[in-house]
């Protein structure tokens, strides 16, 4: 009984194996020739050389590097000669990387901003998801550091990117969230409170290169506070972001 | 003995059937709705079905590996309060070849002022005020990548990288802006596990032995880390 077990175990995992037989994405060359480095880096010296015709299994991708297999060596190819291979159908190689076309289809958008907070130092981090191509709702996280009192924020806010389509398009938002105070030196009497924040933004956006934007932006906070009358704080900051 | 390699045979074969009935339920599915709707007249029909099934060629995604998650420990000196161990994270992300985005998470204790020590009763801090950790992202660029080489027969590849950024410290009850700069080497064993070696500086203004000042508290670490 245990053998007819252990042979059918055998026999499916055969099966499954012949199914699957290749995980890799290959492609064929179509120059000349490909050359491989030793390194992901345009400095790392070129060890094996791959003739037109010839196929490779591509393994991984690391920033503008791709690392191929070729008759039993691992070398990195550079994006400019991977653009010249073939798929093993006859048609160029399908490695089309982000570019600002994708950017009005993006999902999801994330990134670093420093700046100033009321005359605090300011960072912040945040995420964004698109909802339509102009519509996203981000969530920001921020500390900002200052002299008296220091703050944590977190915010939820509507964006409205102008232009998406436009490599610098302006945007608008409004939002709102939590504000948590405390004192910053020992010295200063301030009680630790949270309070409730709104705000009203406009920034603009400038799309780099493949997946990658900086963004510029002022957001004109009202802290609504227990006390008889609210505060306002300017908040400018910009910082770098990437989509996915 | 016969009939047990019968019973094994017949096995074989309903099981290559039912995977066989599978592919062609599958096939017939796809023909389906691959036929046109209108069917053509007998006059338009050709005489002999051509039996060719559409190759599905499907092609593996190729694997991006752009992350890399690590852990390091090493020694921090808190200005007036110590050398002492210090352990962290850091996630970074590589944009080019040259650079890289990094965030940083680390815990460290200070230790005794040697006005503690000298007086022998007095505390400037309470214990639990000497827990110490900070945050801070950065940027970076590898500024001399290489090789190294080890023996005759073995290359990794290798970078110089220098790294700039802000973030917060967390230390006495209180929270510090802190700016860090610094330097670092990372060597790769393989494609994707790399060894590190850190040196940072974190800068913050800090009153806390009295009078305000800038404190410059320096951090040397060995980490590893892994691309993903």
């Amino acid at each position: 009984m245990a053998r007819w077990l252990v042979l059918l175990v055998l026999q499916f995992l055969a099966i499954t194996v012949a199914q699957g037989a290749s995980e890799h994405r290959q492609l064929v060359v179509a120059d000349p020739y490909l050359e491989l480095h030793t390194g992901p880096g345009r400095g790392y010296p070129v060890f094996y050389v791959a003739e037109r015709g010839v196929t490779v299994d591509v393994i991984k991708q690391r920033t503008d590097w791709y690392l191929v297999s070729v008759a039993h060596r691992e070398g990195w190819v550079s994006r400019e000669q991977m653009m010249a291979t073939l798929e093993v159908t006859g048609q160029p190689a399908d490695l089309k990387e982000p570019t600002l076309a994708d950017l009005a289809t993006r999902r999801w958008e994330g990134g670093v901003m420093l700046g100033d907070f009321g005359g605090a130092s300011l960072i912040s981090i945040f995420l964004g998801y698109g909802i339509s191509q102009h519509l996203s709702a981000e969530l920001t996280v921020s500390d900002a550091l200052g002299n008296i009192s220091n703050q944590e924020l977190a915010t939820l806010g509507l964006v409205h990117t102008f232009a998406p389509e436009w490599r610098l398009s302006p945007y608008f938002g409004v939002g709102a969230g939590y504000i948590h105070t405390s004192p910053s030196a020992t010295l200063v009497q301030v009680r630790d409170r949270t309070d409730q924040i709104g705000y009203a933004q406009v920034g603009v956006r400038m799309y780099l290169t493949r997946r990658f934007l900086a963004r510029a932006e002022y957001r004109n906070n009202s802290i609504f506070t227990s006390r008889n009358n609210n505060e306002a704080a300017d908040e400018w900051k910009a910082g770098f972001a990437f989509f996915f | 003995m016969e009939s047990r390699f019968r019973v094994l045979l017949l096995i074989s074969v309903l099981s290559l059937g039912l995977q066989g009935c599978g592919v062609f339920g599958g096939n017939k599915q796809q023909s389906a709705s691959d036929e046109p709707a209108a069917t053509p007249s007998p006059a338009e029909k050709p005489v002999i079905e051509p039996q060719v099934e559409r190759r599905k060629i499907t092609t593996p995604k190729i694997k991006s590996s752009d992350f890399e998650l690590g852990a390091y420990g090493g020694i921090l000196g808190i200005e007036d309060f110590g050398s002492n161990f210090v352990y962290g994270a850091r996630l970074a992300y590589h944009l080019t070849e040259d650079f890289f985005l990094e965030g940083t998470y680390g815990r460290s204790r200070a230790g005794k002022t040697s006005y503690e020590q000298l007086s022998g009763s007095a505390q400037l801090l309470t214990d639990s005020q000497r827990n110490y950790w900070y945050y801070a992202v950065d940027a970076g660029w590898n500024i001399l990548p290489g090789e190294v080489f080890i023996g005759r027969n073995h290359a990794y590849n290798s970078a110089f990288y220098i790294v700039a950024g802000a973030g917060r410290t967390d230390f006495a009850d209180d929270k510090k802006w802190t700016v860090n700069w610094g330097v670092g080497y990372r060597v790769l064993a393989n494609d994707w596990i790399a060894c590190h070696f850190d040196f940072r500086d974190y800068l913050f203004t800090s009153d806390i032995t009295g009078k305000k000042k800038t404190v410059n508290n320096l951090e040397a670490g060995l980490g590893l880390s892994f691309f993903f």
